[in-house]
């Protein structure tokens, strides 16, 4: 009987012959990243009482995203704490506000495919996209991480979800997950989540970090992708050279799967997500209208070099409602840098936009941005949960960058379709 | 692990992170943290909680971000026991690394809110006092069964070092 790729991962990072789904194992972990929210602050402490160190300072990346720049006092503490922990253990690789923590790893060449990868947050999932196991932990776990390089899991059953087909003009990798938490749920607990698929194929890494990042809103342990010649490009892109077996982490033909589902993209809609769930999801043209505050570019899933791409296009010689607010916080300093070098940037400050520095800021109600009572925001972030952006009496949409951005220029919810060319 | 003793708190489908930990307060102290757990859907939950109460809640309780303190302060509020109909997964890990049990529990529905409840988490058990019933649900995974009996994690992993005392 065959394996699928993440029973393969985690029976390597567990020294098996084999795993079955089901079976609780201890893996070694290849890499693993905290971040300032639930990273040294939390963990420091409790390696202090333990009377303990880091397990590996190659191995363990500290990133601060969730609280940059520093707003307060607190956050300000929550930052230098990072900055102490970094020093003190001599960490290797410290990313101090260069970006949100799941882009960066892209970026700098982080990640192989095989690899067994642990991150404390839930969105980790999206390092997946190279073929790689990459989970979310609560920081409570990950400083069992930072100090043994272990961790227990329990073999995941794979979902297989293959989409064939063309996208339509302004459909992109987000409409797919808003549709798919709605199709398949968010409760998909203890399962991975495998994406295939001539769309997903031909699907830049970009993108496909945007099917691995919500494989978290489907409440997946992980989403992977098989690696191709477009994983190894960007490897290289990022400097690094791919494992030479890099291509054998592939699931077999005769791998058993919990459900596997197949979607036509040729058919799908521009998706948008009202409050108060990723879930509860469904054609634009159901939200047509709905007039916005506040339209937000952002986060590791929304706001990578592709994603101003996509907003840049709607807003090309527009300008944003009078009424409404755009902020853009570009994922990471890297993508700040070349959307400025290419011209994006300028369209978008032409248009109106107000630019936010790179970081979770706004996506979680922890820096610039946040909602007021009353508001409504639509927001290329993955979760819209009641408060998730400030104000527990705001509204927040989901959208892709394209529906945000016409959103913006629109002033109310619109089809974006109809901005474009 | 003892057996929990207490008031049932009712709750519905996907209590999210957010609800049990408002970004808000990310930044600030726990114990801040945990006085604005669920304010969202019961205003009243963090000041009249009791020691042992419990709750009890639809599917995917604990969905969304891996913030610890979704868990860490049911911690402190000394929640007893979760009972849901199931648990999103970090939420679940984060919740048993601190020693607050976990038991997916099907006829969930079946509980009133104020219903006193015991729990053993450790046999599986549960116990309506208020109307009579009783129930037997799948007990803690074995192989954590010595990191929760030990009381979380950090007790756990201090015993393991043989430092400090065990829980």
């Amino acid at each position: 009987m065959g394996q699928t790729l993440v029973e393969k991962i985690i029976a390597r990072a567990a020294s098996k012959p084999t795993v079955r789904p089901g079976e609780i194992v201890t893996c070694k972990v290849d890499l693993a990243m905290i971040l300032d929210s639930g990273g040294p602050r939390k963990v420091w402490p409790r390696m202090k009482e333990l009377g303990v160190g880091v397990w590996d300072r190659e191995k363990l990346i500290v990133v601060t995203d969730h609280f940059v720049p520093a707003v307060d006092a607190e956050t300000a503490q929550i930052l230098k704490i990072s900055r102490d922990f970094v020093r003190e253990f001599d960490i290797k690789h410290f990313y101090d506000m260069k970006g949100i923590g799941h882009i960066i790893l892209a970026e700098n060449g982080h990640l192989q495919p095989g690899m067994f990868t642990c991150g404390g947050d839930s969105h980790s999932t999206m390092g997946g996209a190279y073929g790689c196991y990459m989970s979310g932990f609560g920081g409570i776990e990950m400083t069992g991480v930072c100090i043994t390089g272990e961790i227990w899991t329990r073999v995941p059953e794979t979902i297989r979800v293959d989409w064939s087909g063309k996208f339509n003009q302004a459909v992109v990798a987000k409409d797919i997950m808003l549709h798919l938490c709605r199709a398949l749920g968010m409760d998909n607990a203890f399962k991975a989540i495998e994406f295939g698929g001539e769309t997903v194929r031909n699907m830049s890494m970009s993108e496909r970090g945007v099917l691995c990042n919500m494989a978290a809103e489907l409440g997946g342990e992980a989403g992977v992708i098989e690696p191709d010649d477009i994983t190894l490009a960007a490897i290289r892109a990022a400097g690094k050279e791919p494992a030479p077996d890099a291509l054998k982490w592939r699931s077999d033909d005769d791998a058993v799967y919990a459900a596997k589902h197949a979607f036509d993209a040729s058919t799908l809609q521009p998706q948008v997500a009202a409050p108060h769930a990723p879930s509860n999801s469904g054609p634009v043209d159901d939200y047509k209208g709905k007039k916005i505050d506040q339209a937000y570019i952002g986060a590791c899933v929304g706001a990578k070099l592709s994603d101003l791409h996509m907003a840049a296009e709607v807003l090309r010689g527009r300008k944003v409602a009078n009424h409404v607010r755009l902020l853009v916080a570009p994922a990471t300093q890297k993508v700040y840098a070349d959307a400025a070098a290419d011209g994006t940037l300028g369209i978008l400050t032409d248009a109106g936009a107000t630019m936010l520095a790179s970081g979770c800021g706004a996506c979680a109600a922890l820096g610039a941005g946040v909602l007021s009572d009353g508001e409504v925001c639509i927001s290329t972030t993955n979760r819209n949960f009641q408060g998730r952006m400030g104000s527990n009496k705001a509204s927040v949409y989901l959208g892709s960058p394209y529906t945000v951005a016409a959103a913006a220029a629109a002033g109310t919810i619109a089809d974006p379709r109809e901005f474009l060319p | 692990m003892s057996i929990v003793s207490g008031k049932a708190w009712r709750f519905g489908d996907e209590i999210n992170s957010d609800l049990l930990a408002p970004g808000l307060y990310l930044k600030s102290a726990n114990e801040i943290m945990a006085q604005h757990c669920l304010e969202s859907v019961d205003p009243t939950f963090a000041k009249s909680v009791q020691p042992g109460d419990v709750i009890v809640a639809g599917h995917n309780f604990g969905v969304g971000s891996a913030r610890e303190q979704a868990a860490l302060s049911l911690q402190l509020l000394k929640v007893g026991a979760v009972l849901a109909e199931s648990f999103a997964r970090i939420f679940y890990r984060n919740a048993l690394n601190f020693g607050v049990p976990c038991l997916f529990f099907p006829q969930y529905n079946e509980i009133s809110a104020g219903d006193k409840l015991e729990v053993d988490p450790v046999a599986g058990t549960i116990k309506n006092l208020t109307t009579g019933k009783g129930y037997t649900v799948d007990p803690i995974p074995a192989h954590l069964m010595e990191m929760i009996t030990d009381g979380g994690l950090m007790p756990h992993l201090k015993k393991k070092l043989g430092k400090g005392r065990a829980a």
